[in-house]
């Protein structure tokens, strides 16, 4: 009983702790554009709501989707399409970004829920090769050029997102309301349930869960929330192009996730900021960009599988478990 | 020029429609021998093989460089090509897949994912995105008028060659006594490794073999196809569709669904083009929904 309120205790206190480094980490968000060129920082924003929402479903469901590229990509090209050619303003371009990618994702969902562990790592990767080779065909993506000069337009007629710091502001709080979407998810009795998938689907199913419709419902709003991301970066870099969907895009939003953390709540951002961050240095450097890319997935599969935060949250543990006996 | 200048097939000059068949048996042929691998690497190491396509790409450009730079031809390279490819893979599952066998099964695919990227990285920057004209060795050049359709003998060669290969494979894993450790290790690694079978060393024989498939692939590929560093990351997608519908539990599975799967995308080639680069992948939707363990799976 002693052991338990002590562990109680200590829980609270890095609740605190936790709660402090937020409050911290918002603030830097906020005065970051002052310092940092602005649209650096929301590539990394959108790539880090990108990665959370990836990690909802690997890090919460235990389902590794090699297909995330598809709600990406797909977001991006609806919210471009409706914003340039039905001039639709921005807040209801990205809506139905997130609307398509939600749809999308219970189209592939589907499917893929119906094998388990690395089939169904292929067979979304296969749906979304599907979706690429559509995006590649079809009439209103433009094929190899993209959609460009997407507008950014006035958000609720009010703001103009033309200018960098109103844009910036705007995509901080989408990327701020994604993830406190994906925090109430994971801790509310839905998460509890993904969460019992994870660790045993069968207990899950012998204990009368139908499995089946949770893991769908964890994938669209996986989905969703990659096209939150997916719609709003449309918007900030104004073209959606053949790269958001690209196998090669699934490929970069496991690789941030597993470097920050899978199953952490933060450690996709940090993941995504690396990775968007070392992209950068890269472009000019003239190494190429895939060599990096293999080599840091190699060393991060070899040497820390739980990834950076996943690495200082194990170390703080035991390190509290020691010095409380 | 033929014997039946006038005969179609559902409105189609039956040339056109053997010619793209011949193409779907070829690509057919290709996922064939890769899906063998990928089943043979999965059914014992339980890694799902992302590397496999980097390895075919590997062994079309070991035969590339080897003609450029040592001025070795075809058919010496169709041994060494292979071998190359499967002692590479040799030291990667000694170096880092066999630090993998008691994790997540996921793990296995993000390392092999990695490497394929580096892999390709690579080539890419030392030979650019562009195709390097592979020749197609002098016996083999030309073609023979069937009196239905002309059959260039390359393909042929192909087509018999892949046949070959796969079902020597077959054979082996089912007829040889080291198939027989082979495939008792599948079934229970530990017990075998009880009896006194060197499991490790049979783990990482099977690993080298496995990519020494996907570079005799790579090879046999390089005068149809054009040696490039994408050849293998366009084709392994496909691949894994394929045996996602064949399921990895039958050797012989693989090797058939592989076929059919090619011969099925050189119809569609013939009747609806626009739809021939999917039509894999949409079999893979049908055949989830109506067999979800794939046609010739046994896993629950």
């Amino acid at each position: 009983m002693a052991e338990l309120t002590l562990q109680e205790a200590r829980r609270q206190t890095a609740g605190r702790w936790e709660r402090a480094l937020l409050a911290l980490g918002i603030l830097a968000l906020l005065a970051a554009p002052f310092f940092v060129y602005p649209i650096f920082l929301m590539s990394i924003l959108c790539f880090g709501l990108f990665a959370c929402a990836f990690n909802l479903l690997l890090g919460y469901t235990g389902l590794l989707s090699f297909g995330h590229a598809a709600f990406f990509g797909g977001a991006a090209y609806f919210s471009a399409y409706a914003a340039k050619v039905w001039s639709w303003p921005p807040a209801a371009a990205i809506l139905l970004g997130v609307v398509g990618a939600a749809a999308l994702g219970a189209v592939i969902g589907f499917f893929a829920i119906r094998r388990q562990g690395i089939y169904f790592a292929m067979i979304t990767l296969a749906l979304s090769q599907m979706f690429f080779f559509f995006c590649l065909q079809s009439p209103f993506t433009g094929g190899e050029d993209g959609i460009q000069g997407v507008p950014r337009g006035m958000l609720f007629g009010l703001l103009d997102l033309g200018r960098p710091l109103n844009i910036y502001y705007v995509v901080l709080a989408v990327f701020l309301i994604g993830l406190f979407a994906i925090w109430r998810i994971v801790n509310s009795p839905f998460g509890m349930i993904l969460r019992s998938i994870r660790e045993n689907e069968a207990r899950a199913i012998s204990l009368g869960y139908s499995v089946a419709n949770y893991k769908l419902a964890a994938f669209v709003m996986s989905a969703a929330l990659a096209g939150l991301a997916g719609g709003t970066k449309a918007l900030v870099f104004q073209f959606a192009t053949l790269t958001d969907v690209a196998w090669q895009m699934s490929g970069e939003v496991i690789l941030m996730t597993l470097l920050g953390g899978i199953g952490t709540m933060i450690g996709p951002v940090v993941g995504a900021g690396l990775v968007v961050g070392l992209q950068n240095m890269l472009a000019t450097s003239g190494f190429p960009v895939t060599i990096a890319t293999g080599l840091i997935f190699m060393a991060c599969v070899l040497l820390f599988r739980r990834g950076i935060v996943g690495e200082i949250y194990a170390l703080l543990q035991s390190r509290r478990s020691r010095s409380g006996r | 020029m033929s014997v039946w200048p006038m005969v179609t097939i559902l409105g189609i000059p039956i040339q056109a429609f053997l010619g793209q068949l011949l193409v779907g048996l070829i690509n057919g042929s290709f996922y064939a021998m890769l899906s063998l691998g990928l089943a043979v690497i999965f059914g014992l190491l339980r890694i799902i093989n992302f590397a496999h396509g980097a390895q075919y790409m590997l062994g079309a450009f070991a035969g590339y460089l080897l003609l450029v730079h040592f001025g070795i031809g075809y058919w010496p390279a169709l041994i060494l090509a292979p071998l190359i490819v499967g002692i590479v893979g040799i030291v990667i599952e000694r170096l880092a897949l066999s630090r993998l066998y008691g994790v997540d099964p996921l793990y296995g695919l993000l390392f092999t994912f990695g490497l394929a990227l580096v892999l390709e990285g690579v080539f890419r920057y030392y030979f650019g995105v562009s195709g390097n004209p592979y020749a197609v060795p002098p016996l083999l050049a030309g073609g023979t008028n069937l009196g239905f359709m002309f059959l260039p003998n390359y393909r042929g060669w192909v087509v018999a060659a892949s046949l070959v290969i796969c079902l020597g494979t077959w054979l082996a894993i089912e007829k040889t006594r080291l198939g027989s450790y082979l495939r008792a290790a599948t079934e229970n690694r530990s017990l075998v490794q009880a009896f006194g079978v060197n499991v490790p060393l049979l783990l990482t024989l099977t690993y080298g073999l496995g990519s020494a498939l996907a570079g005799l692939a790579g090879i046999l590929a390089a005068p149809v196809y054009q040696v490039s560093p994408l050849m293998g990351s366009d084709l392994i997608i496909v691949v894994f569709a394929v045996v996602v519908v064949g399921g990895m539990g039958s050797i012989l599975g693989a090797i058939v669904t592989g076929y059919v799967l090619g011969l099925a995308e050189g119809l569609t080639k013939v009747f609806y083009p626009e739809a021939s680069s999917i039509v894999v992948f949409v079999i893979m939707a049908v055949v989830l929904l109506v067999r979800p363990a794939g046609l010739f799976g046994k896993e629950a």
